[in-house]
């Protein structure tokens, strides 16, 4: 067991499952020499040589097509694009071909790659480079899209992404990267896509969130606790497609009331879809409608605003005022 | 400090061997023997009277929407055969005449253009399936290439597209990532002159799209695209650089699409009927069945046994096509992904269960199999 922040815990998922699989290759812009701009890729290179680790032209199309391409031929490329708000210019070769290849032909290609990107907000950074779009990649079908919330998980579900058969977009919340530490088992950890956690168990309401809203989330729980003595059930969705139907619904069963949370824009957002699922199988358990606290339909502000347009704890805590005092 | 012309390290060919009338420029003759020019012949002449019978077959309503390839067999044929089978082809989606020669099966042609992914799966090993967005498919071409470098096997990739194509960024990046990564692709560019409506001029400012190899440090030919020795002589010499470690190649074929881009577009709406009168002349299949007339390999006699042959193995094909069970709609679950997801599960079943409800109340669509 040892402790390790989320940069740390990816690193070593890489270079474990690098060194226990060639077929395991890394590819993208500075992820070699830099060791990526967050040094998720330290090390890399000098343990596995330029022949597994490709510093590439900046070319965010042709990295994907490239990984496309070797895939194809049954390499497991793992690609890094360095920020999710660069992925637009790669995500016609996401969705015209990696989520489409098995089923073009049949299963006699597949696809089996990981896209990874740091997104979301919070991190003080320029244009471009604080948007959550998951929700564009859970609607291409074909692709699968996780996001982990912590250095545990983070790196048992990257294992799992690099030895799924389909494509996986693994978007990593970029404020979470160095925040906080986690004991990190020394033995071999996965979890399986598609499979939430409940990170903390609740009677009274039941709050869905991941990637960087957990810790927002966790911190509201814990306050309404304290201060309302209202007991939170807080779910960490880890897989956004597929999505773990059955963890919210029974959970929304037993509290009758649900708070969606995201940093992404509402509209059409990873809320919606949960909230559909919510009224179409726990419908009857209800008893306030699903409030969705989330960011808003505006690009993502200059980070002189993004303290106000980020989920706080405290507007957390007020979403669930609201929709238990319905 | 004067300001001087650079010496950059390469200049352009252009390749022209056999001429329009069948003549033939014999230093540069290939010499290719006689069992090879035959299969080419047989191949060309059946992709031809094979895109005959599928524009009729669409006219008819028998298959949707599908791209002739007629005027480009030469291109196609003369740079696929040069290919091991163990090599890659990534096509675009005109290279019919390519992909028989790789071994597809018309029937898959006819499954892909009659609307069903089983014609797109259809493909023989190392071949992949049409990709329909221009450009789109070269990177890939370059991964695969990587790929079998990695694994230290001497395989190449060729890959096509079309002029069209080379206005696109993903041809831009594609080949400078091959051009950096100096990985055994050989780009076939098939300038047909025409993207749908707009003319070759107005894709690029170039005086040849084989130029533009030279920006990403890689050389790049022009050849005679109906021509097909010339295609030959010109893949052969790429194919052999990129398996001997010399890295990508561009060849332009100047060719000509002499039918609509596909038959959902009418080219008079947007090109002169006389342009295609002059490109006619300049058919591949004339042009090489006038040299296999002069070097004794053809007489009308074997064409016309030929021909019997081909269309034969296309009626028959279009049979099996037609006699072929109507598509299961519930088959399109199975293949999006490895394992179907609980949403999609769901989704197939409440897909059955309408199904099921709906035929017991309805009368079951009468249509032809295969469609």
């Amino acid at each position: 067991m040892a402790q390790m922040n989320m940069v740390k815990a990816l690193n070593r998922a890489l270079h474990d499952e690098m060194a226990r699989d060639p077929d395991v290759v890394v590819l993208g812009e500075d992820v070699g020499v830099d060791e990526g701009v967050f040094r998720v890729t330290e090390g890399l290179l000098n343990k596995f040589g330029a022949q597994r680790v490709l510093d590439m032209p900046l070319a965010e199309a042709a990295i994907v097509g490239m990984s496309i391409g070797m895939a194809m031929y049954g390499l497991k490329p793992v690609c890094e694009i360095q920020f999710a708000g660069f992925c637009y210019l790669d995500y016609d070769q996401l969705e015209s071909h990696a989520a489409r290849i098995r089923n073009r032909t049949r299963g006699r290609f597949h696809c089996q790659m990981v896209l990874r990107t740091p997104y979301g907000g919070g991190i003080r950074a320029i244009e471009h480079h604080s948007e959550s779009r998951e929700a564009i990649y859970a609607h291409t079908p074909g692709l699968k899209m996780v996001i982990p919330s912590g250095p545990r998980n983070a790196r048992a579900l990257l294992l799992s992404a690099m030895r799924d058969p389909d494509p996986v977009l693994f978007f990593e919340p970029a404020a979470v990267y160095r925040t906080f530490r986690e004991d990190v088992p020394d033995e071999e950890e996965t979890l399986p896509l598609g499979k939430a956690h409940v990170a903390r168990v609740g009677k009274d309401i039941t709050i869905i969130a991941y990637g960087a809203m957990m810790r927002p989330t966790l911190a509201a729980a814990e306050a309404l606790a304290q201060e309302d003595g209202v007991q939170a059930e807080v779910i960490d969705l880890l897989s956004l497609y597929p999505m773990d139907t059955e963890t919210i619904v029974a959970s929304v069963q037993k509290t009758g009331h649900a708070v969606v949370v995201h940093e992404a824009p509402r509209t059409c957002g990873i809320g919606a879809e949960v909230v559909a699922r919510l009224v179409e199988h726990a419908f009857l358990y209800l008893q306030a409608p699903v409030r969705r606290l989330t960011g808003f339909d505006i690009p993502f502000p200059y980070f002189a605003r993004e303290k106000a347009y980020l989920p706080s704890p405290a507007r957390i805590a007020r979403a669930v005022r609201q929709t238990l005092n319905f | 400090m004067p300001r001087t012309p650079l010496a950059l390290p390469y200049t352009v060919d252009y390749l022209s061997i056999l001429a329009a009338d069948g003549t033939v420029d014999t230093p540069l003759d290939p010499q290719l023997d006689d069992a090879l020019l035959l299969k080419l012949y047989r191949t060309m002449l059946l992709a031809r009277r094979f895109d005959e019978r599928m524009l009729a077959l669409q006219r008819q309503g028998r298959i949707g929407t599908f791209g002739p390839i007629k005027g480009q067999e030469a291109a196609q044929l003369g740079s696929i055969c040069v290919l091991r089978d163990t090599d890659w082809m990534v096509p675009a989606f005109r290279e019919g005449a390519a992909m028989i020669w790789r071994g597809t099966a018309l029937e898959s042609v006819l499954l892909f253009w009659g609307g069903r992914e089983e014609g797109a799966a259809g493909a023989t090993e190392r071949t992949l399936p049409i990709a329909v967005p221009v450009a789109t498919q070269l990177p890939h071409a370059v991964g695969i290439a990587w790929a079998a470098r990695y694994k230290n096997d001497p395989a190449v990739v060729m890959t096509y597209f079309g002029d069209g194509a080379t206005s696109e960024g993903e041809f831009h990046e594609a080949m400078n990532f091959a051009g950096v990564l100096q990985v055994p692709v050989v780009f076939v560019c098939q300038n047909n002159q025409w993207a749908i409506s707009t003319p070759r001029e107005k894709q690029t400012r170039s005086q040849t799209l084989a130029q533009k190899a030279l920006a990403y440090g890689f050389p790049g030919m022009q050849v005679d695209g109906n021509d097909i020795l010339a295609v030959y002589v010109a893949a052969r010499e790429a194919v052999e650089r990129a398996r001997t470690g010399g890295g990508p190649t561009l060849i332009e074929c100047v060719t000509y699409r002499l039918m609509m881009h596909t038959t959902a577009d009418d080219p008079l709406r947007y090109r002169d009927e006389a342009e295609v009168k002059q490109w006619e002349k300049r058919d591949p299949l004339l042009r090489f069945t006038k040299y296999l007339e002069m070097e004794g390999l053809l007489d009308p006699q074997k064409q016309g046994a030929l021909e019997a042959e081909v269309r034969h193995e296309i009626k028959l094909a279009v049979e099996r096509f037609e006699a072929l069970p109507a598509p299961a709609p519930l088959e399109m679950f199975d293949y999006v992904y490895a394992q179907r997801p609980p949403e999609l599960e769901a989704q197939r079943q409440e897909l059955a269960a309408a199904l099921e409800e709906t035929a017991a109340s309805q009368p079951p669509l009468k249509r032809a199999a295969g469609r």
